[in-house]
C-alpha cells in the first residue's frame, strides 16, 4: 500500500523543493523577457509543472494507491478543464463578443 | 476523528488495537484512506471554487488585455516572488513534520510544524504590506478608485482605462483576499495540529490529521503558485 518501508524520502523532498525554487525564478525572469505570445505560455507551463511536483511529491499521488482517490483526482481536473476549456471556446467564437 | 468512544470486541479484530481506531472501520489503514480521499473529495470542490474566479479572470483578461497589463504592472512583483518562496519553504517544513512524525521524532515535528506556521504569518505580513501599498495608491475598488494616465504596456501613447483596471483589482483582491483567507484558516488548522504534536498524539501508526491538515496546505500552495504569473506578472517586459 503506502510506501512507509522505503529507506528515506528526504532527498525528494529537498529535490522538488530546489525544483520548485528554480521554477519560482525562471517565471519571474521569463516574465521580463519578450517572448511575443510566449510569455503566458512560458508562465502557465512552468507553474503547471510546479504544480505537478507538489501533487504528486508533496501530496503523495505519486505511488497511491487507491483507486477511489485517483478517479476524484482525475474528475477534478476534467471538470476544471470543462470549466475553463468550454467557457474560453464560447468567448473566443462568438462575433458579437468585445474584443477591444 | 480524534475521539474514539467505543472499544471494538476482540474477535471481529486480530489485527493491533490502537485507540485511534474508530469503531465503525475495520483496519487502520482503512480508516487512513477514507480520511485521506475524503479530503480529496473537498479539494475537489476547493478546485472548482477558486476555478470560476480564474474563469472570470481568463474572460477580463482578454477582452481588456492592456488594461489588465498596465494593472498587474503597478503591482510588486518581487514581493509576490518573494511570497511563492516563502510558501514553497512551508510546503517543504509541512512533508517533513509528516515525516518526523513517521520517523519518531517529536522535537523535529514540533519545530517543522511551527517553522509552517512562521512561514505561513511571513507570507500574510508581505500580502498586508502590498495591500497596504494598493491602499495608498488608491488602486483599491471603490468610490476613491484612481488609475487615471498609466500607460499600457507596449503602447506608450495609450492610457489604461480606469474602469477596466478596476476590474482587474477588483480580481486581484478577491482572488489573493480568499487565498489569504484559505492561508489564515490553514494556520488554525496547524495550531491545532501543533497542540496535538505537543501532546504527543502523533506515532508512526497514527499521524492522520497531519496528512489531511498537509493536504489543504499544500493546495493553498497550488492555488498560489497560478496566482503569482496570473496576477503579478501579466506584461512585464520592456
Amino acid at each position: 500500500m503506502h510506501d512507509h518501508s522505503k529507506s528515506s524520502p528526504l532527498k525528494t523532498y529537498f529535490a522538488v523543493w530546489g525544483s520548485l525554487l528554480v521554477g519560482t525564478y525562471l517565471t519571474y525572469k521569463a516574465a521580463f523577457i519578450d517572448l511575443g505570445p510566449f510569455n503566458p505560455v512560458a508562465a502557465l507551463a512552468i507553474a503547471t509543472t510546479k504544480a505537478l511536483l507538489v501533487a504528486l511529491f508533496f501530496m503523495h499521488l505519486k505511488g497511491a494507491s487507491e483507486r477511489l482517490l485517483k478517479l476524484v483526482v482525475v474528475s477534478t481536473v476534467f471538470f476544471l478543464i470543462i470549466l475553463l476549456f468550454l467557457t474560453m471556446s464560447d468567448y473566443a467564437t462568438r462575433p458579437w463578443s468585445i474584443t477591444a | 476523528m480524534s475521539d474514539s468512544q467505543a472499544v471494538v470486541p476482540a474477535s471481529s479484530h486480530d489485527d493491533i488495537h490502537s485507540p485511534e481506531l474508530l469503531h465503525h472501520f475495520a483496519t487502520p489503514e482503512q480508516q487512513r484512506n477514507s480520511s485521506n480521499l475524503g479530503m480529496w473529495i473537498f479539494l475537489a470542490t476547493e478546485v472548482m471554487f477558486f476555478g470560476g474566479l480564474f474563469c472570470a479572470y481568463l474572460i477580463y483578461r482578454r477582452w481588456y488585455f492592456g488594461d489588465f497589463g498596465a494593472a498587474s504592472k503597478s503591482i510588486d512583483a518581487l514581493l509576490g516572488g518573494i511570497n511563492t518562496a516563502v510558501l514553497i519553504c512551508s510546503s517543504l517544513t509541512v512533508v517533513l513534520a509528516i515525516w518526523a512524525a513517521q520517523t519518531s521524532r517529536r522535537a523535529l515535528l514540533i519545530l517543522m510544524l511551527v517553522l509552517t506556521m512562521l512561514f505561513g504569518l511571513t507570507f500574510l505580513g508581505i500580502k498586508g504590506k502590498e495591500y497596504k501599498d494598493k491602499f495608498e495608491e488608491h488602486h483599491v475598488p471603490g468610490a476613491t478608485f484612481s488609475f487615471e494616465h498609466v500607460p499600457i504596456p507596449g503602447h506608450p501613447d495609450q492610457y489604461a482605462k480606469p474602469e477596466h483596471a478596476q476590474i482587474f483589482f477588483a480580481l486581484y483582491f478577491i482572488m489573493t483576499g480568499l487565498h489569504a483567507l484559505h492561508m489564515v484558516i490553514g494556520l488554525g488548522i496547524f495550531s491545532w495540529l501543533l497542540w496535538m504534536a505537543w501532546k504527543g498524539r502523533f506515532t508512526p501508526e497514527y499521524h492522520t490529521p497531519l496528512e489531511v491538515g498537509g493536504l489543504y496546505w499544500h493546495f493553498v500552495d497550488i492555488v498560489w503558485i497560478y496566482l503569482f504569473p496570473l496576477l503579478y506578472l501579466i506584461d512585464r517586459h520592456p
